[in-house]
């Protein structure tokens, strides 16, 4: 550990010599695919700098990884380390991260047999970072068991500017919010990116959000992409990236920008980035000893199209069922039966977001009339809530203000109810409710 | 996809001009000369064998290959539709429930399949897979805008294709589950021009000429076109990522 460092390599010389403005994302896939230019459109073999499974996708990648890769095969040097070794050996085992966070706490015992699959695939291959879980009746009990792999992805320095990281998981997009090329991609894809290290990808066109002004109080970065899904749909940015700029983006912190990056997936986005500034070097300081070089739009770069917003002027918002952009203000939905609130999830469940709920526990002062959730996503995050003072508090921490508003104790850090999972799943809806339950997923504020 | 039985090694192989399509429903490319007397629902058992994402390059590579026959030989799909609407998300096509299931594995990818569709809502009165069945009488299902949306779940072509569908003609697709249609070759994502959903119905019988980019409603006598497979066409030419990356020398060849 130690602190990062930003140094200069031969491909920031070949990028200074671009002739055609490129934005940053064709910078990034342009790196990483060792070509001084490229356009949206082309299709090019990208190297990858980190690949992320889970529970859910893992065991299938594996499969697929030892079936095509084959179990004797001498992989040629220029595919392994070890250029003596025989059998299937991963690209890098430094560069894969493989993270149990989807059907954790369950007895379902397929859903247990898949995270054995995952600490075996480790151990054979000796992969470094593996969050294992054995102890299930107690999280705390696993001290590598870290929960939602996008959050734990950004917490152990593994996101960094200008890589390309992959994942097999369509909100791996979060990962954008440091500059970096993050997208979601499929058993297959995974299985050889586990073998070969690379990916063919298509370059994908820019769309520009341009955020400005401040921040209102009672806004929060959930609010600002559910008005941008709302304004393109759930497929407006289907094959292209989502860059965020501007003087509001500026001003979020990391995990509202993550916030941010983590929805544009539900525009049917590629991948969204937001610049690499020093909010993201001192978020990484700590966390990560791996150099890394950030990467800029061109001045004369292209987009597709470009979007502007005033953000002083935007309001809280809802998304209705049964669609992500199906976006409403949330004034207009006071009248709306509530039957449960989950708070959690890699786009709600982190620090920021419990803080932000606990506020608004704190300033109604009331108890809550309706089933709570609390899931924070990981063993960090769950700490935090039990650690941090909540500010204009008196001292409280947000665990004390959620006792005090008669939540639910919060559970195990993980993905939880958030997409289902096995029926034991905690809060998990079963049944129906009500004829149109109404199940609000973070809680935002009217 | 019902290609893979094309895969094994036939001595009567040969590639056929234009057929005209028998009304036996079979869901076999006309590639074969196989005798068409498979139960529709039965189509597709070689999929655990053969080795994934080859399932594909004799179709394309027969389409492609105009030298053989005189006239440009064409391969197809028929059978069965089923039709759905827009935006039709991977927690319809397979609910999350079911991701315990690991399709690498050959006895859950049956399951799997067994579970295809189970998740749309109860508007659409027709099941697509009947309980207690594992495979559908569908074997191409017809949609609108954004086909796949939401997850990245590769369950959710392979569901599709575990169940028996060999190919979807979509308006558009959502990226990772066209991408993820490619690399596995379960099923063929082929992009229509005007929205067919709405012109075709459920249990019309259909044919998609791969080599003329058609669709053949013959229950309503309609033609349409469909749009070419574009730059994924060499990865499903060569049959699936892993055969294009060998192809092109990306990755060593077994």
């Amino acid at each position: 550990m130690g602190s990062s460092t930003i140094a200069p390599t031969p491909a920031s010389f070949i990028l200074n010599k671009v002739k055609t403005g490129m934005t940053m994302t064709e910078k990034i896939l342009a790196r990483a695919s060792e070509k001084s230019q490229l356009s949206p459109g082309e299709n090019v073999w990208v190297n990858v700098d980190a690949l992320m499974t889970h529970d859910v996708c893992g065991p299938g990648a594996i499969g697929i990884f030892k079936k095509e890769f084959g179990e004797n095969a001498k992989l040629s040097p220029r595919f392994c380390k070890d250029s003596y070794s025989f059998g299937t050996k991963v690209w890098d085992r430094e560069k894969i991260v493989i993270i149990p966070d989807h059907y954790i706490f369950t007895s379902d015992e397929r859903a247990n047999r898949n995270v054995d699959i995952l600490r075996d695939f480790c151990m054979e291959q000796n992969i470094k970072y593996f969050y294992d879980i054995k102890d299930l009746s107690n999280f705390k009990a696993n001290p590598d068991y870290k929960g939602v792999c996008h959050i734990a992805l950004a917490q152990e320095g593994h996101c960094r500017p200008g890589e390309v990281l992959l994942g097999t998981d369509s909100h791996t997009c979060t990962a954008g919010a440091f500059g970096q090329f993050a997208t979601g991609i499929g058993n297959t894809d995974a299985g050889f990116v586990l073998g070969a290290g690379k990916l063919l990808l298509k370059v994908p066109p820019t769309l520009r959000f341009v955020m400005d002004g401040e921040m209102p109080d009672y806004l929060l970065a959930k609010d600002l992409i559910l008005q941008i899904i709302g304004e393109i749909s759930v497929s407006g940015a289907t094959y292209k990236s989502m860059e965020f700029v501007g003087t509001t983006i500026e001003s979020l912190t990391m995990e509202e920008r993550m916030t941010l990056c983590n929805m544009v997936i539900e525009a049917g986005a590629k991948n969204g980035v937001v610049p690499a500034d020093g909010t993201t070097y001192k978020y990484l300081e700590e966390k990560t000893s791996v150099a890394y070089e950030p990467v800029y739009s061109d001045e004369h770069a292209s987009f597709l199209a470009e979007y502007r917003f005033d953000v002083s002027k935007l309001e809280p918002l809802v998304a209705k069922p049964h669609s992500p952009d199906n976006r409403a203000l949330a004034r207009e939905c006071k009248d709306v039966k509530i039957d449960r609130v989950y708070i959690g999830s890699c786009t709600g469940g982190k620090i920021e977001d419990f803080m932000a709920a606990a506020k608004v526990f704190l300033a109604s002062g009331k108890k809550v009339k309706v089933p709570t959730f609390l899931v924070p996503a990981t063993q960090k995050v769950w700490m935090d809530v039990y650690g941090l003072q909540v500010p204009g508090s008196g001292g409280k921490t947000c665990s004390q203000i959620f006792e005090e508003a008669e939540c639910d104790t919060p559970a195990s850090p993980s993905c939880g109810a958030c997409l289902g999972g096995p029926k034991d799943t905690y809060a998990r809806m079963n049944e129906p409710v009500a004829s149109y339950p109404f199940l609000l997923l973070y809680l935002s504020k009217a | 996809m019902a290609a893979s039985l094309s895969l094994l090694p036939n001595p009567l192989f040969t590639v056929s001009p234009k057929l005209s399509v028998p009304p036996s429903l079979s869901t076999t490319p006309h590639v074969l000369k196989f005798p068409t007397t498979y139960p529709t629902h039965l189509i597709k058992p070689l999929a655990a064998q053969v080795p994934r994402g080859t399932t594909s390059s004799v179709i394309a590579s027969a389409a492609a290959t105009p030298s053989i026959t005189a006239t440009t030989p064409s391969t197809t799909f028929h059978g069965l539709c089923y039709v759905v609407g827009d935006n039709i998300d991977t927690d319809q096509i397979i609910p999350a429930e079911y991701l315990t299931l690991v399709p690498s594995k050959p006895a859950e990818y049956e399951k799997l399949g067994s579970y295809a569709l189970i998740g749309l809502p109860s508007t659409y009165t027709t099941r697509f897979v009947e309980p207690n069945e594992t495979k559908t009488k569908y074997s191409i299902v017809i949609a609108g805008d954004n086909f796949g949306c939401g997850s990245s779940r590769e369950h959710a072509p392979v569901a599709l294709g575990a169940a028996g569908v060999s190919a979807v003609v979509a308006e558009s697709y959502a990226r990772i589950f066209f991408r993820n249609s490619v690399a596995t070759g379960e099923v063929y994502p082929f992009e229509s021009e005007v929205r067919i959903c709405e012109e075709c119905r459920t249990g019309d019988t259909v044919t998609i000429e791969i080599g003329e980019s058609r669709l053949i409603n013959h229950t309503t006598g309609k033609e349409y076109r469909l749009k070419p497979i574009g730059d994924a066409g060499p990865v499903i030419e060569a049959g699936g990522i892993f055969a294009y990356a060998r192809k092109t020398g990306m990755i060593p060849s077994n």
